[in-house]
């Protein structure tokens, strides 16, 4: 009975204590700390979480509004995270970011019935660029169509503005992930006159010998891969077993993290991936995450990826979302934003060189603005190469515009065809 | 000699080096079915267990670490000194065995006369707990794991081929020594069955254990030496395994390419597992060859079970399993 009593009396104590749930912005993560993918899904969960934890440590929230994190466990299984989204979907989620192509095709419908914005950030559907139809789902500040597209412009780039006659192998994960970039780079080829060699690689992907035997034969003058947990070192180690020259083998940013060159050691020195921002811990802004998270003891995770490729995007999908929040907070003219404020803080999101800078990001990501007719911001990205005795992503050209033409054409018929088969009649919501 | 039987001789050859991985792995499931008719769910997270604490030894990181940090507002990551491998595998091994000890202790022990199905559900739950003490022990990062095994592809290999064809064959060294140490690991294995004491009291158990029981054997220690052997097992296909794609979560998923092995080369035998390797590994190395180019490659992972069901249609038991005799 005492105990009873006690029980009750804490449970009284905690809710008086508690913060008053309605007077916080909740920013949940799904994030994936186990299974076969972790390895990727804790340094961009930790990233997004630390931010979150400065913005309140240091701002006191956003607009003087505390932010509340929650996170759920997906495993990177699209089932499980359908049921995270049915468990947050009535807590006032402001935006979503599922961190799978898989997940985000699931929550598209969802989200879009239960009036949430997602933000799937260099991932998920590509032609969610068009907000006409997709109202509630944004892929800025690039897409998978944007990295294909910029790999190709950089080759031609290297090439003297001509591919013709080259060959180009894919290297995919075969998911909906992993075949994303097929149709861009097909047309591509149409255009620039290369010839395009796909090749599938099963999840996860840590036995490619057939894979490697077919590039040996095909000779292609370059391979890209998309890719993403074992498979990336993996073929990173196969490429350098069959001795493929590393600077002609360029991944996608889900490719490019430390995590998939370590454990293949000197063999993946001078390969090279898609930066869709900075990396390291050279920005002002790390003084702050080390003063108010990171020494406070507040940080998620063991504190020791800070810095990381997937740590800064973590981060940075964390300050894209702030500073949506910040937006929204402006045109209504609230601080306690609903999910609908947020989605049109999205869609009028402005990101300036100017703001990077007071945000202590400098050159971390590219400006782009955000408009109903482009939810997918600029698409620029940059290309870095991994240097293996230095152990560090070096950044070797500044950001490369990806051909938007094509791609917003392409954009054009999927989203529209998506129209047609769900009956959504194409217009902008403001 | 035509170009596409060159590079399908290549491909059966890379087949051959890829299945004794393959069978690494399915040995340990061999072992622990044969002594006790369990099917060990957990060998794959034992691999994996095995290597993340082989790296952890190699480069001397504080076991549970993160935990005792989160718990006393530590930074403890680091001993701050390296351990030489050859004392590293050693000490893995001990690692193998105390978890044997512990396995049988507290799972096997309270579960003798069970159902098959019931220890194959034990598996499951301890190849869950393993996978989730082994995160949180070692983390969950991607880890290189250096032996000082040869990588990369084989000169030698490439330059006679190249002398006899005028076409270099690509094989892995990896894999070259991976053949050797499976070739080495399945003579000891046969000499330590056939010509110690506990090895023959190992036979025993798997013919009969009630008989094996009555003439004094006992039982939990044949269970203990069991389990050991498949972790000793285990950290060899961790280590091959591991220095192939680094130690990482999926690595625990290696023992879905062990399932067609078994099937096809039967649950009991060891000479089979062998085989159904390199049956497994040449069959969806040549398949892929020859069908890639119609349809579009990435059939590996059910190619494998396809050519088990196959089997499984004319052989029940596997081509080297005991075979099935019902008495009515």
């Amino acid at each position: 009975m005492k105990m009873t009593r006690l029980a009750a009396t804490l449970a009284a104590t905690m809710v008086v204590a508690g913060p008053n749930l309605a007077d916080t912005l909740h920013f949940p993560s799904l994030s994936y700390r186990t299974g076969p993918f972790a390895a990727g899904g804790i340094p961009f969960a930790d990233g997004y979480s630390d931010y979150l934890t400065l913005i309140n440590e240091r701002d006191g929230g956003i607009g003087g509004v505390p932010i509340r994190q929650t996170e759920c466990e997906t495993a990177y299984n699209t089932e499980r995270g359908v049921e995270c989204y049915q468990s947050i979907r009535n807590d006032n989620p402001l935006v979503l970011q599922p961190l799978s192509t898989g997940i985000t095709y699931q929550l598209i419908p969802r989200t879009m019935e239960d009036g949430i914005p997602m933000h799937t950030m260099g991932y998920g559907r590509t032609s969610a660029v068009n907000g006409e139809v997709f109202n509630w789902t944004f892929n800025y500040p690039a897409n998978y169509w944007d990295g294909a597209s910029v790999i190709i412009n950089y080759l031609l780039d290297e090439n003297d503005g001509s591919l013709d006659g080259k060959k180009i192998a894919l290297l995919y994960h075969n998911s909906a992930y992993g075949r994303e970039p097929i149709p861009t780079l097909t047309r591509l080829g149409e255009t620039h006159g290369y010839e395009l060699v796909t090749i599938g690689v099963d999840s996860p992907g840590q036995e490619q010998g057939s894979q490697w035997l077919q590039i040996r034969r095909e000779r292609p003058d370059y391979v890209v891969m998309w890719g993403w947990g074992v498979m990336n070192p993996t073929a990173i180690q196969e490429a350098a077993n069959i001795r493929f020259p590393m600077e002609n083998f360029i991944g996608v940013w889900w490719s490019g993290s430390q995590q998939d060159v370590r454990p293949v050691g000197a063999g993946a020195h001078g390969y090279k991936a898609l930066a869709m921002h900075g990396t390291g811990r050279d920005y002002p802004i790390y003084d702050d995450m080390q003063r108010y998270v990171i020494d406070a003891g507040k940080y998620a995770g063991t504190g020791d990826e800070v810095g990381t490729v997937l740590y800064s995007r973590g981060m940075y999908a964390a300050m894209l979302a702030v500073e949506a929040a910040k937006k929204a907070q402006e045109i209504h003219g609230v601080a306690a934003i609903t999910p609908a404020m947020m989605r049109d803080g999205m869609a009028n999101l402005e990101i300036t060189e100017e703001l990077m800078v007071e945000l202590g990001l400098p050159n971390f990501g590219p400006a782009f603005s955000v408009a109903c007719e482009n939810h997918g911001g600029s698409g620029a990205a940059m290309i870095q190469q991994w240097d293996a005795e230095a152990g560090e992503w070096n950044l070797i050209t500044d950001w490369i515009s990806p051909d938007r033409d094509l791609i917003m054409e392409m954009a054009m018929e999927d989203s529209l065809a998506y129209a047609a088969e769900n009956n959504i009649s194409p217009a902008c919501l403001n | 000699m035509p170009d596409t039987l060159l590079f399908a001789l290549e491909a059966s050859l890379n087949g051959l080096t890829a299945g004794v991985m393959y069978a690494l792995v399915a040995l340990g499931f061999v072992l622990i079915f044969k002594a006790s008719g369990i099917f060990n769910f957990a060998q794959g997270v034992m691999a994996l267990f095995a290597a993340l604490t082989l790296v952890g030894f190699q480069s001397g990181q504080i076991p549970f670490s993160h935990l005792i940090n989160a718990m006393f507002g530590t930074r403890l990551h680091h001993f701050g000194w390296n351990m030489p491998t050859m004392l590293a595998i050693p000490a893995t091994v001990l690692v193998m065995i105390a978890l044997a000890i512990l396995v049988e202790r507290f799972i096997l022990k309270h579960l003798v006369n069970q159902e098959p199905i019931i220890l194959f559900m034990a598996t499951i739950g301890l190849a869950y707990f393993l996978e989730g003490v082994g995160d949180i022990m070692w983390g969950a990062e991607v880890k290189a794991l250096d032996v000082g095994l040869p990588k990369g592809m084989s000169s030698a290999v490439d330059e006679a081929t190249f002398n006899w064809f005028g076409y270099g064959f690509y094989i892995d060294r990896l894999e070259i020594w991976a053949a050797g140490i499976a070739a080495v690991l399945v003579a000891v294995l046969t000499v330590f069955s056939q010509y110690t004491k506990q090895g023959r009291a190992l036979r025993a158990v798997a013919d009969d254990h009630q008989a094996a029981l009555s003439v004094g054997i006992s039982l939990r220690f044949i269970w203990v030496l069991t389990w050991s052997i498949a972790g000793i097992v285990a950290l060899v296909a961790g280590i091959m395994w591991g220095s192939k794609s680094g130690v990482q979560f999926s690595l625990s998923l290696i023992a879905l390419k062990a399932l067609p092995v078994l099937i096809l080369g039967g649950f009991t035998s060891i000479p089979g597992a062998i085989v159904g390797g390199l049956i497994i590994g040449v069959g969806e190395k040549l398949f892929d060859f020859f069908m890639n180019p119609i349809i579009g490659g990435a059939t590996e992972n059910w190619f494998a079970y396809m050519l088990a069901l196959v089997f499984l249609l004319f052989r029940p038991q596997g081509l080297f399993g005991e075979r099935i005799i019902e008495r009515v």
